[in-house]
């Protein structure tokens, strides 16, 4: 699912301005479940808001609601009068909800509350790990289920590099934590499931035009859209 | 109780309780450290919101009361069936309404009645005290208890202590006339709020009901 980190209160203020009724939208889908931007962080954020204005002798009006999806239309619907009653939409949805909240109710001054940063799976409560960069062109089906281009710190399509030892990568996390060397993981489960041959696979360089790299990408299923 | 001497029932809460957390003891040190504050002011009666947990620290106060301890009229209470079913908004909304500090008081730890409640319960106190950071307020206006039922005496300990904190600390920034702390945290729990029983409505200990 998508993830996304809360940012600090004060870019938020600073984001809001002297903008007097603010409403804070929360989105119950990817960043409710990563405990960052649903119903109840929302209602958090309202909260600290509404305590900052005081301290500071600010009159504001800060509300708070939380869409079911705040990327689909219909969702944001659901919305619309407390949108529309609002100077400033705080929203807490990944970007796509927060741009999808700006478009729809345009000129509305949307801003974000927080930092979209991955395409994550809940490894266990609370931690979430990068899994996927949506490149375009997936290709776990040669690498064991093991996604070179987010797990190898260098997105390497034939690796492992020199940097990996013990089956680390010799990149840390800025908190000094190992990264599992990915090509280490894809060789270690290549051979338990007896496939080592696909080690051998040369992979020429990636075409990242596929990517955000070939400008921003649209998707259409003609023969899904309605008649 | 309002008349009472709010001193520190200091050999019973030796005797039953040994010390106090360890978090409270560190916190009370930051606070000394950062004394370029404002001065006391005598006159200043905090208002303090307790989310106590109905096994343990609900029924310490009961205790303490019938023990006769004395012990500050400033907190108000609210039970809860466990300290895990405190939510972060809980504490922020009973901050919002202007209480001078919040405290959950909840079982010893390893003996949750629901097994883990008052960890996550001091996780969230926990993450209270990041956001009032946040918000340029003393992390001390709230923290986190642990008690047995039978402690009757740590439970007076812990309220003057907690008491006296908030005293040096002085009045929370956002408080304002006409909002009660103690009815905001209690709208913001909802169905959650146990209710109060007969004659302990409050956190009035001596003179409701514990005749001898």
């Amino acid at each position: 699912m998508i993830t996304a980190d809360r940012k600090p209160l004060d870019e938020i203020i600073a984001l809001v301005g002297d903008n007097k009724k603010v409403l804070v939208a929360g989105c119950d889908t990817c960043v409710a479940i990563c405990l960052t931007g649903g119903e109840k962080e929302a209602e958090i954020l309202a909260s600290e808001l509404r305590i900052k204005a005081e301290q500071d002798g600010r009159a504001v009006e800060v509300e708070h609601t939380a869409a079911i999806r705040q990327c689909e239309w219909e969702y944001l619907d659901m919305i619309a009068d407390k949108v529309e009653a609002a100077d400033v939409v705080v929203s807490m949805a990944c970007g796509i909800g927060i741009q999808s909240m700006a478009e729809k109710f345009a000129p509305k001054i949307v801003v974000p509350a927080v930092n979209t940063n991955m395409l994550g799976m809940p490894q266990e409560h609370a931690v979430w790990l990068e899994r996927c960069g949506a490149c375009g062109e997936c290709v776990i089906g040669e690498t064991a289920g093991i996604c070179p281009v987010v797990r190898c710190s260098k997105s390497l399509m034939n690796g492992p590099c020199g940097g990996s030892h013990d089956g680390h990568c010799e990149v840390t996390t800025p908190e000094k934590e190992e990264i599992d060397c990915a090509w280490a993981l894809i060789w270690d489960r290549l051979k338990a499931q007896g496939r080592e041959e696909m080690m051998y696979i040369n992979r020429p360089p990636k075409n990242w035009s596929k990517s955000s790299s070939g400008g921003p990408r649209k998707m259409v299923r003609e023969e899904a859209k309605p008649v | 109780m309002a008349d009472a001497d709010v001193k520190a029932p200091e050999a019973p809460a030796a005797a039953a309780a040994p010390a106090p957390t360890a978090e409270a003891g560190a916190a009370g040190a930051e606070a000394a450290e950062e004394t370029p504050r404002k001065p006391v002011d005598p006159d200043f009666e905090p208002e303090i919101i307790v989310f106590a947990c109905h096994y343990c620290a609900y029924a310490a106060a009961d205790l303490a009361g019938s023990m006769r301890l004395q012990y500050p009229s400033n907190i108000r209470m609210i039970k809860l069936p466990c300290t895990g079913k405190l939510e972060v908004i809980h504490l922020l909304r009973a901050i919002e309404a202007g209480a001078d500090g919040v405290y959950a008081a909840g079982c010893l730890e390893g003996e949750c009645h629901y097994l883990k409640g008052n960890l996550w319960a001091r996780k969230r106190v926990n993450y209270v005290k990041t956001l009032l950071e946040e918000l340029g307020m003393e992390p001390e206006r709230v923290e986190m208890y642990n008690m047995s039922s039978a402690m009757g005496a740590k439970f007076a300990e812990v309220a003057t202590e907690f008491t006296n904190r908030i005293k040096e600390l002085g009045p929370n920034p956002v408080k304002r006339e006409g909002v009660n702390p103690h009815a905001a945290a209690r709208a913001a729990l909802g169905g959650v709020a146990m209710p109060d029983e007969a004659g302990s409505s409050t956190a009035v200990p001596v003179e409701e009901g514990h005749a001898e």
